[in-house]
């Protein structure tokens, strides 16, 4: 057991509602200078409520050291190693947090007339053109708020586009190694999900495919590399299939991370390309969004994109040369229509632009090789330890940016499951991998160390593996009953789902 | 070797060689030949980070923002004070850096703040289970739909022509989605006005106080909703919930709303939170995460994401809805805004805010040439009418560093004369003199009629 990185304070467990005390306050209001008039005659009694909202009465310094001792019952990734395959955890450039703050981004207001919104406006349009040339796809739209959001946006772009044309189309096909939350849009968008399987290669099952292929089927989802971590070595027959029946191939931009400036969606022939900001490029994750979600799509998708769309515009030559502006343009017919309020998550299209001028084309191209390296050195070294006897890789192939293990053997022989090996990690100071994901691995490990990780990281990690093992073999309880030196140990989850307290009594 | 990646030469040889391929190059092998990008993507090369700041830095001056000009801008996002403490603490690794937490025990700081969040939230809304948050305002309306939509499963909405013109256009972008479709109720004097309801409503959705500023009625509305058997949703604005009624007093069944006036920044529109309320029979379908108590193994007190099946990762095609990523960070903000005003404090600000745009509203409805649109009580936002063109008269405040609010003709075509004010604590006495000073003359200078008041 390692050293404690959390706070373990006598009264930590405190809400900040059990700190509350009547008459405690951290709030002084701002001088009253206008004539105060009697509240009934402002705001009739009929439409007030009978008392103040019970919200904690506390002073300042209470304050601060409730939440700072709160957030050191948090693990975080500038703590240490966070290897959550299909998240990209990698480092937050602290530049964007200052960036993003500064006040002509942070103090814009999102009604400001465009004319005096410039900057902003030209950060937006340089990042489409940005992520246009990196997903091969000439149309972006910055407004979808995350990856799921997004997706949501793709699959309701494809049903405008057949609706154009007339067609009425009722099916979406989805890998069975998808993302969750590929099956729940296609409902959520109003078609049937139609799950497509894996073959022995971990590639989509083309025969499986073919054969669901049919006329009624709107879009093809895929996660390319999938989330086994494996590219689809089929990609170019996938388009062929998909695109023959008149469908749209979407890609889910989840794993970007592993092909910027290598290969590109729009050159496999994807229709529709959702990119998670928070993942490739950047945006801190933070403890669950914000995110950004935007989508690039191809010449024939492009009438149907969100409204408000940022387009640069030229003036009429005044003294030979034409004066450029930016633009928010709502004049778009065919648009499916707005997903939300006003244009976007602009703090994190900031932080994600500030990355990209950062790396450049090399840099992201770089991203990406020693994404894919740092998984396949991963792999090697956990191979060489003789971790794959228990946990062997689902799939027997180099990897791109991270790799799917399978704990079954490790269950079968060390009595210990995969969600066991994940907790003690925890006492190690290091993130678990996914666990349980993708599906279709038994006792599935998921693993993406991402580009910003040291070789010696990589070398702790796999030591560590093999040392949790080498312990199971003598004492799997150790491992079955951790984690020991968290600020809480294993909770009942199904407890709180059987009996939900969702908030505080007050 | 960029700054955020840490390959040595050695170290790039050693692990080529502990993979036993040659070059980086092999391990793209699964890539088809023809897919391969042969040359670099056209982007501009990297720079240094002194670089990229004096470029953001320019870009950021290139904005007009509200540091930059006395703004009454509001229309579903304010420019209120933001105490120094949130900066302090959301920009703190441990709540910024972190994934959703899928591992509660070194996630409980995250945890604990969702589930203070979400009593703080049921507490403002009067409704008992409030998720950890959804995107924002307009898309939480949507979520809300849709959650109508699986209770109900009948063809339409029905909405106030006063809720945001952005939630009404996600909503119907998102019914599309369902076969389903969006009608509009009326408005009279400012206060929504409901149309006979029949059975295939699934919903009835108002905002409050209402895009006008308006503090609408809320009981008749949910009565007339239940009646037929609809739910009733009401998107609220968080801050005026100190004093108003709570929606789920009114007979809300789900309460949602922009969480941006608590704590978060103004962004150019993003990323603040949505928030997302409902009753208890409705619980099982409510989006997105739910942080929950519970014990250890050892009887301590924890929190853990719960109800999990209702979600995609779990339930996948029969999930409530598709979101995974929300915005946790800004409903931290959130919370930690609204301890910080407290119980007390948040009825000072808003009283303050009212007695300020009291005074605002009736200062500018005695200049010649300006109405109210509506007489109706408000909290901290109004719309006046202008006998003058609009386009004239914010120019000329902008001459004066004035931005006298949001044109509404934008999105209610019958109202191109129309202007949208928003008073938050941060507009001071003289500040609104110096408004009604400079609006006054404007209007003044470019009066339509020659009529003069009573």
């Amino acid at each position: 057991m390692t050293a404690r990185w959390f706070s373990a304070a006598a009264d930590d467990e405190l809400t900040i509602f059990e700190r509350s005390k009547p008459g405690r306050r951290a709030f002084a209001p701002p001088e009253l200078d206008v004539p105060e008039r009697p509240l009934d005659e402002l705001l009739p009694a009929s439409r007030r409520r009978a008392q103040p909202p019970r919200l904690p009465e506390v002073a300042e310094p209470e304050i601060v050291r409730h939440y700072n001792r709160l957030s050191k019952r948090n693990f975080d990734l500038d703590t240490g190693f966070y290897p959550l395959g299909s998240c990209t955890m990698k480092y937050n450039p602290k530049l964007h947090e200052r960036v993003a703050a500064l006040p002509g981004h942070a103090k814009l207001h999102p009604l400001q007339d465009p004319a005096r919104a410039q900057g902003a406006l030209l950060l937006m349009w340089r990042l489409q053109e940005a992520l246009a040339e990196i997903s091969g796809l000439p149309h972006v739209s910055l407004q979808p708020s995350a990856g799921s959001h997004g997706e949501l946006t793709g699959v309701l772009l494809t049903r405008a586009f057949h609706e154009d044309r007339g067609e009425r189309r009722t099916k979406v096909l989805t890998p069975d190694t998808a993302h969750g939350t590929n099956p729940a849009t296609v409902t959520m968008a109003g078609y049937e999900v139609v799950k497509v399987g894996t073959d022995e290669h971990g590639n989509v099952d083309l025969e499986d495919l073919r054969a669901k292929a049919t006329e009624d089927v709107a879009c093809l989802m895929l996660t390319n590399p999938s989330t086994l971590g494996l590219f689809e070595t089929g990609i170019e027959e996938i388009e062929r299939i998909v695109h023959g029946v008149g469908a749209t191939l979407y890609y889910d931009g989840a794993n970007l991370n592993a092909i910027m400036g290598i290969c590109r969606p729009g050159d496999m022939g994807f229709d529709i390309v959702h990119f998670n900001l928070h993942k490739s490029f950047t945006q801190p994750h933070g403890g669950g969004g914000p995110g950004a979600g935007p989508v690039a799509v191809a010449d024939r998708i492009e009438p149907f994109l969100p409204r408000p769309q940022v387009v640069r515009r030229e003036s009429a030559p005044a003294n030979g040369a034409g004066r450029v502006h930016y633009d928010l343009d709502y004049d778009r017919p065919k648009s499916i229509g707005r997903l939300r309020g006003f244009q976007g998550n602009y703090g994190v299209f900031v932080r994600a632009y500030a990355y990209i001028r950062s790396l450049g084309a090399s840099g992201l191209r770089e991203v990406s090789e020693v994404a894919v390296l740092n998984a396949n050195y991963l792999l090697a070294r956990l191979r060489r330890a003789g971790v794959l006897e228990y946990l062997p890789a689902a799939y027997d192939r180099l990897c791109m940016h991270e790799f799917a293990l399978s704990g079954a053997p490790m269950k079968r022989e060390l009595q210990i499951k995969t969600l066991d090996l994940a907790k003690r990690l925890l006492d190690h100071g290091v993130h678990p991998p996914t666990v349980y994901f993708p599906l279709i691995v038994d006792e599935a490990l998921l693993i993406e160390p991402t580009e910003t990780e040291t070789r010696e990281t990589l070398d702790r990690f796999a030591e560590l593996v093999v040392q949790i093992l080498r312990e199971a073999r003598g004492d799997p309880e150790l491992a079955r009953q951790a984690p020991h030196s968290t600020p809480v140990r294993r909770l009942d989850e199904a407890a709180a789902a059987r009996r939900p307290v969702v908030r505080q009594a007050l | 070797m960029t700054r955020y990646t840490s390959v040595t030469d050695d170290d790039l040889r050693e692990m080529l060689a502990e993979i036993g391929v040659d070059s980086v190059d092999d391990l793209f092998a699964d890539i088809p030949g023809a897919l391969r990008l042969e040359r670099q993507l056209a982007l501009d090369p990297g720079r240094s980070e002194q670089e990229v700041y004096d470029e953001l830095r320019a870009l950021a001056q290139a904005n007009v923002s509200t540091e930059d000009e006395i703004s009454f801008l509001g229309g579903g996002m304010y420019d209120h004070y933001i105490p120094a403490m949130i900066d302090s603490i959301v920009q703190r690794s441990e709540f910024l850096t972190p994934y959703t937490p899928y591992q509660p025990e070194i996630s409980q700081g995250g945890l604990q703040a969702m589930f203070e969040y979400q009593t703080a939230i049921s507490e403002l809304t009067g409704l008992p289970v409030s998720n950890a948050s959804v995107y924002e305002g307009p898309s939480a309306v949507g979520a809300a739909g849709y959650v109508a939509k699986l209770e109900k499963g009948r063809r339409r909405f029905v909405v106030s022509p006063a809720l945001h013109p952005h939630s009404r256009e996600t909503l119907a972008t998102m019914a599309g989605g369902w076969g389903m479709e969006v009608v509009q109720a009326s408005l009279a004097g400012g206060l929504t006005e409901l149309p006979e309801l029949d059975e295939d409503v699934s919903a009835v959705i108002v905002q409050q106080p209402n895009f006008f500023g308006v503090v609408e009625d809320l009981e008749p509305l949910a009565a007339t909703a239940h009646a037929a058997g609809a739910l009733f949703i009401c998107a609220c604005d968080p801050l005026p919930l100190a004093l108003l009624k709570p929606p789920g007093e009114c007979g809300a069944d789900i309460a949602v709303g922009e969480g941006q006036s608590l704590g978060n920044r103004l962004d150019f529109g993003g990323p603040s939170f949505g928030f997302f309320a409902a009753t208890e029979a409705l619980m099982r379908r409510v989006p997105g995460r739910i942080a929950g108590e519970t014990k250890d193994v050892d009887g301590r007190r924890g929190f853990v994401l719960t109800l999990q099946t209702r979600e995609q990762h779990i339930r996948r095609e029969r999930a409530t809805s598709n979101i995974c990523t929300a915005q946790a960070l800004n409903a931290l903000a959130g919370v930690i805004y609204l301890s910080w005003l407290g119980r007390a404090g948040i009825v000072e600000l808003v009283e303050l805010m009212m007695q300020r745009t009291a005074y605002a509203r009736t200062r500018l409805a005695e200049l010649e040439g300006v109405s109210l649109l509506h007489d109706q009580p408000v909290i901290r936002e109004f719309a006046i009418r202008l006998d003058a063109p609009l386009e004239r008269v914010i120019a000329s405040c902008r001459e004066h560093g004035i931005n006298p609010g949001y044109p509404v003709g934008r999105d209610y075509p019958e109202l191109t004369d129309c202007l949208l004010v928003a008073i938050t604590e941060r507009r001071t006495r003289a500040q609104i003199d110096r408004l009604v000073e400079v609006l006054g003359a404007a209007v003044a200078a470019n009066r339509r009629s020659t009529e003069v008041k009573a």
